[in-house]
């Protein structure tokens, strides 16, 4: 099997949102081309294509992964969550995906793909980070519109909704712009 | 941004792996993480015939700690031993190192072992292998295993000794056996997560009167690799380390550097910026050998 060019076609499975799903691609195919083109998953962006601006942020079993650094060979047999996979089954927004609206947490859109599946992923493993850990889970996602403030007040939102008011969410109290200490 | 035409190939194991670098070694290159890789062969820096994807063995991934030694596979990712509770407590420089390294989504597919093979003069990790000397085990089907110090590994930018048939198979870091050890890692870059412009890390060893016992020190990016500066640091064994012999040492390593300029930073600020991170994990690391020392108490 090969394609117009004669180049060879591999097969790739893989589970993307919960469902079984294949298709055929050359193995210099990125697996975000394979998502966007094979599978016509067009919610993942494509920015740097090369590992630079974390558009194509994707979750490759439940850790988000930059799509264009991978392989879609590579791969194969593994689960992978888009952005289309982060809404509710009845196809409404996700807690995270409403409180970016609510706090603008965007303006043209188009690193907000990346933006959701950074900030979902790290609700999924502490569900009241502090700004300081926002802004670190974030830091490998270029934003070019919103200066990243209002996308720090969404996630901080969706945190407090997501921890039903059992706590506080975080404040720019806790914020320390220091890097890791030596 | 899209590579040139290449085959894919999975090894199930490490021997697969090796056989077919014996064959197809010079047009072929392994992949695991593929986190630097990937950008080079996107921009077509690299144009491999094929790709031979070892991330998914896992005999290559093992970390074992033994009382004398740590034993990491090549292709363990960084976030796994970034979130290892056994190498937070045995080789915690690692973990420090690792806070510096890319950002999540690059540390949960990058591995140990790529960033070494790759070698990039201001990467964090080869500058860790270089200041504890690790061993890097290297396999081909030709030469079966040989060990390499991590001080001779690497010969300049993107550049080491290791030869296109073999493959990194694991990294050993001695354990030092002094009670009272105290590591320390720090850098500054252009914004957290990019390469390094100076980056510096040691480790101190003290006795039970506070005197420095053992020190490695090394820095990175400002030379073509990693640079090892233990033998200077050894001034410091026999006194305690105290803030004078520090900042001496700092002083003399840097004025002995000859660091690349360029556009994001001269040569001047980058000698400035080892001096001034030479003494900050130094004096970091000493505290916390003596944090240690008070423990042990």
């Amino acid at each position: 099997m090969s394609d117009r060019t004669g180049e060879r076609l591999h097969e790739v499975s893989l589970v993307v949102n919960g469902q079984a799903r294949s298709g055929a691609c050359t193995a210099r195919t990125s697996l975000v081309d394979f998502l966007r083109e094979t599978l016509r998953l067009t919610g993942t962006h494509v920015g740097c294509e090369h590992g630079i601006c974390g558009a194509c942020s994707v979750m490759l079993d439940d850790r988000p992964v930059r799509s264009c650094l991978m392989f879609a060979v590579q791969a194969a047999g593994h689960r992978i969550t888009t952005v289309e996979g982060l809404a509710n089954p009845d196809g409404s927004m996700s807690v995270l995906q409403d409180s970016f609206c609510e706090a603008h947490g965007l303006q043209c859109g188009y690193c907000t793909p990346g933006m959701l599946i950074a900030a979902q992923a790290l609700l999924d493993r502490n569900v009241q980070p502090t700004e300081f850990e926002i802004r670190d889970a974030i830091g490998g996602n270029l934003c070019r519109c919103t200066g990243y403030q209002q996308i720090v007040d969404a996630v901080r939102l969706a945190s407090a909704r997501l921890a039903g008011g059992a706590g506080q969410p975080a404040t720019a109290a806790d914020a320390s712009p220091a890097a890791p200490a030596a | 941004m899209k590579p040139a035409p290449f085959e894919y190939l999975r090894a199930d194991t490490l021997d697969d792996a090796c056989k077919f670098l014996a064959t197809h070694g010079a047009e072929a290159k392994l992949i695991a993480g593929g986190q630097s890789l990937v950008p080079m062969l996107a921009m077509r820096l690299l144009r491999p015939a094929w790709l031979i994807d070892i991330g998914e063995i896992a005999a290559l991934a093992r970390v074992v700690i033994d009382p004398d030694a740590i034993t990491i596979g090549a292709c363990a990712r960084q976030h796994v031993l970034a979130a290892h509770d056994g190498l937070a407590a045995a080789l915690p420089v690692l973990g420090q190192a690792l806070a510096w390294v890319g950002h999540e989504q690059t540390r949960n597919r990058g591995t140990l072992g790529g960033s070494l093979v790759h070698a990039d003069p201001s990467a964090e990790l080869p500058l860790v292998a270089v200041m504890l000397d690790a061993r890097l085990a290297l396999q081909s089907t030709a030469r079966g295993t040989r060990v390499l110090s991590a001080r001779e590994f690497f010969t300049g930018p993107m550049s080491t000794l290791m030869e296109p048939d073999e493959c990194l198979v694991e990294v050993r870091f001695e354990r030092w056996s002094a009670p009272c050890v105290g590591s320390a890692f720090d850098e500054v870059a252009i914004r957290h997560g990019d390469f390094a412009l100076a980056s510096a890390c040691a480790q101190v060893a003290i006795d039970a009167a506070g005197r420095c016992e053992r020190v490695a020190l090394a820095l990175g990016g400002v030379a073509g690799a990693p640079l090892d500066c233990s033998v200077q640091a050894a001034s410091l064994v026999g006194s305690v380390p105290d803030d004078g012999a520090v900042d001496a040492l700092a002083q003399a390593v840097a004025g002995g550097l000859e660091p690349p300029g360029d556009l994001h930073a001269s040569a001047e600020y980058r000698r400035s910026l080892a001096q001034t991170l030479c003494a900050r994990v130094l004096r970091a690391a000493c505290a916390r050998a003596r944090g240690a020392l008070t423990e042990a108490r």
